[in-house]
């Protein structure tokens, strides 16, 4: 009995492929487990009845999703949209997506600056950035309240060069939550872009000066579509975490300015209803969904996204 | 293009040097690795600019120039092909940025197509080009804005060797179809003495002669130009006598033989002179002979023997026999030989 050499490659190749399924399976089995698992409940507690001190009741019930969108008076029974969820939802990707862009602006030229620094210091560069990871988001997010809060850092200093007359405030504004979720977010922006602008041949950008483009046409046409795949990543990692942040909007945004996490959390906490808090989680995950799809799909569309 | 002249760095990557390139020129800026001609090469582009000196354009002034405002495109050593764009949309990219309609650059692509033999191939991605055709995409696409310069840094050093050569001839073709001044920088000799009209041979930072191909092989100025170019004995010789344009000098053996020298020295004394092999002959061992000594190696290549001969004060000198069909050129290690000059072959060194 003999076997081909096509057939030997054959039951090699199939071995090779089982090994690794084998080595991959704890950790497949983990992320399922954790990510699944717990998605699961959500979804399922998002169908039932809320109960008299949190919890739920065992019974069916579709509330939990009526109230995501709609709303019923209490004293008249009439039902209508609910303003106040869709204006949360709207502000969360509203303030997510400038989060993103602010990101994106001040993460660029960051990661081209260590990008184009000799080998041995790019290494110190990275390590900067990675510095704030160092510490709780919370903590963070305090720090940032006392240099801005109204008889904070930043307004003491202004009030004693008399560039203000009162101070301002900023503590408890949509300037602050932006501010806080750029600080927080910025590092996870630079480090995909960096990753992607290190591997880029720099005599293209001399190629392309040398064929008459201006800096901005560098920049456009030859940098940014060859970075894109990092562009993307960082756009991704930003976009998510932000959409459903929860520290900072609480901290820095005061009670009024809510944003899709703090208003899960409410259900779960004073508003007693975790079938509505589960019905707007799913929501935020149906958000995330698509704005990965969108992703993809423009990934894809362009041919990169070889890496990041 | 006319009169350069600049000092680079503090570690002086370029040291004073002045050059002119005339009009529709194929000039090549040769040397070893490290000698500058890159870097001078870049100031032309204008990725590097002078610490001091000036280059001229047509009489102006663009030494202190961006590269997207100089009349100057490069063809890089690794082509620098934009890998996200098509082989059209590369070769129009200069034209592009310049502003020119759509219509107009859509013409010229499709006219740098034929000329560099890509028809039809241009909307596959660069790629999917082999080296030899990425090769032309890039001068393709040097070429297409029509610059006044085309700078070529050793463009052709990343192809096989039979790729090489036909793109040496393809690249002269180019130049005297297009009438666009090129400057060339390589380090391999042969393709200079091949593809230019002058060749400049630098050194450290500093041209060390600059002339016609010939003269840079037959009439090399100093030592580091003859050995860097070509095969080459070097022998000590005195000088005897000035005879206008020619010195007779006196071998070891005390045979005379007459010596070109470079124009701007007068040489007397002793002097060293540069024999290239193949003006010498080996011969059986004969009084008449100016040189001679005993074969320590034979190395065959085909069109020539190299036989290599120990004089009697122990130098090499290398002799370049040409074959016939009749079998080995006759001389085995350790024969005794005589070493025949042609006339007129001795060159006088500089210090």
């Amino acid at each position: 009995m003999s076997v081909t050499p096509a057939e030997l490659g054959e039951t090699i190749r199939r071995k090779d492929i089982r090994s690794r399924w084998l080595l991959s399976a704890p950790a497949m089995l983990l992320i399922g487990a954790a990510s699944a698992g717990p998605l699961l409940i959500v979804v399922l507690y998002s169908f039932l009845a809320p109960g008299s001190y949190g919890d739920v009741k065992w019974a069916f019930s579709t509330d939990g999703w009526f109230n995501v969108f709609l709303s019923r008076d209490i004293f008249d029974d009439t039902v209508s949209l609910a303003d106040a969820h869709f204006s949360i939802f709207w502000r969360s990707v509203r303030i997510a997506l400038a989060t993103t862009a602010l990101c994106l602006l001040l993460g660029f030229p960051t990661a081209y600056f260590i990008a184009t620094r000799p080998q041995h210091s790019r290494s110190l560069w990275l390590f900067v950035i990675t510095i704030p990871f160092w510490t709780n988001m919370l903590i963070r997010a305090f720090a940032i309240q006392e240099v801005i809060r109204t008889e904070g850092l930043v307004n003491t200093l202004l009030m004693k060069l008399g560039l203000v007359s009162a101070p301002i405030q900023m503590l408890f504004t949509d300037f602050a939550i932006l501010l806080g979720m750029t600080y927080v977010h910025l590092p996870l922006m630079v480090l995909p872009l960096y990753a992607s602008l290190e591997k880029l041949d720099f005599r293209l950008v001399e190629a392309a000066y040398d064929l008459y483009a201006s800096r901005f046409n560098v920049l456009m046409k030859v940098i940014v579509p060859l970075v894109k795949p990092g562009l993307i990543a960082g756009s991704i990692l930003v976009f998510i975490p932000a959409l459903s942040s929860y520290v900072i909007p609480r901290v820095l945004g005061g009670g009024k300015n809510l944003m899709v996490g703090n208003l899960i959390e409410l259900q779960f906490g004073q508003g007693r209803n975790w079938p509505l808090g589960a019905a707007l989680s799913v929501t935020l995950v149906a958000i995330v969904l698509v704005a990965l799809l969108f992703y993809v799909r423009n990934v894809g569309k362009t041919g990169g996204g070889a890496h990041g | 293009m006319h009169g350069i002249k600049k000092w680079f760095g503090n570690f002086q990557a370029v040291d004073d040097v002045s050059l002119e390139i005339r009009p529709n020129e194929f000039f090549t800026l040769l040397g070893p690795s490290g000698c500058g001609k890159t870097t001078l090469l870049r100031m032309i582009a204008g990725f590097e600019l002078p610490s001091e000196g000036s280059i001229r354009l047509d009489g102006a002034e663009i030494a202190s120039l961006l590269p997207n405002q100089r009349p100057v495109n490069t063809v890089f050593q690794n082509y620098a092909l934009f890998p996200h764009l098509s082989v059209a949309e590369n070769i129009g990219f200069g034209l592009k940025m310049l502003g020119q309609p759509k219509a107009k650059i859509a013409a010229a692509v499709a006219e740098m197509l034929k000329l560099v033999h890509l028809e039809g191939r241009g909307n596959d991605p660069v790629t999917q080009l082999s080296g030899g055709q990425q090769q032309r995409v890039a001068l393709a696409r040097a070429l297409a804005p029509r610059p006044k310069v085309l700078l070529l840094d050793e463009p052709l050093s990343a192809l096989d060797l039979k790729l090489r050569k036909s793109m040496q001839i393809e690249l002269k073709r180019l130049q005297s179809e297009t009438g666009i001044t090129f400057v060339f920088v390589t380090h391999d000799q042969e393709e200079a003495l091949t593809m230019s009209d002058r060749i400049a041979v630098m050194s450290h930072g500093t041209v060390r002669q600059v002339g016609e191909p010939w003269e840079i092989y037959d009439r090399p100025a100093e030592r580091f130009v003859a050995d860097f170019i070509g095969d080459t004995n070097f022998l000590d010789v005195d000088v005897v006598a000035i005879e206008g344009e020619r010195a007779r000098v006196r071998l070891a053996s005390g045979a005379e033989i007459p010596a070109t020298f470079p124009a701007d020295i007068r040489p007397e004394g002793r002097v060293s002179i540069v024999i290239r092999p193949e003006h010498a002959r080996a011969v059986a061992p004969s009084p008449a002979a100016p040189l001679a000594g005993t074969v320590h190696d034979v190395v065959y290549l085909g069109t020539d023997t190299h036989l290599h001969v120990r004089l009697a004060d122990d130098k090499t000198f290398l002799v370049r026999q040409q074959n016939a069909r009749s079998g080995p050129c006759g001389f085995a290690v350790g024969d005794s030989v005589g070493i025949e000059l042609s006339d007129d072959v001795a060159q006088i060194l500089r210090d």
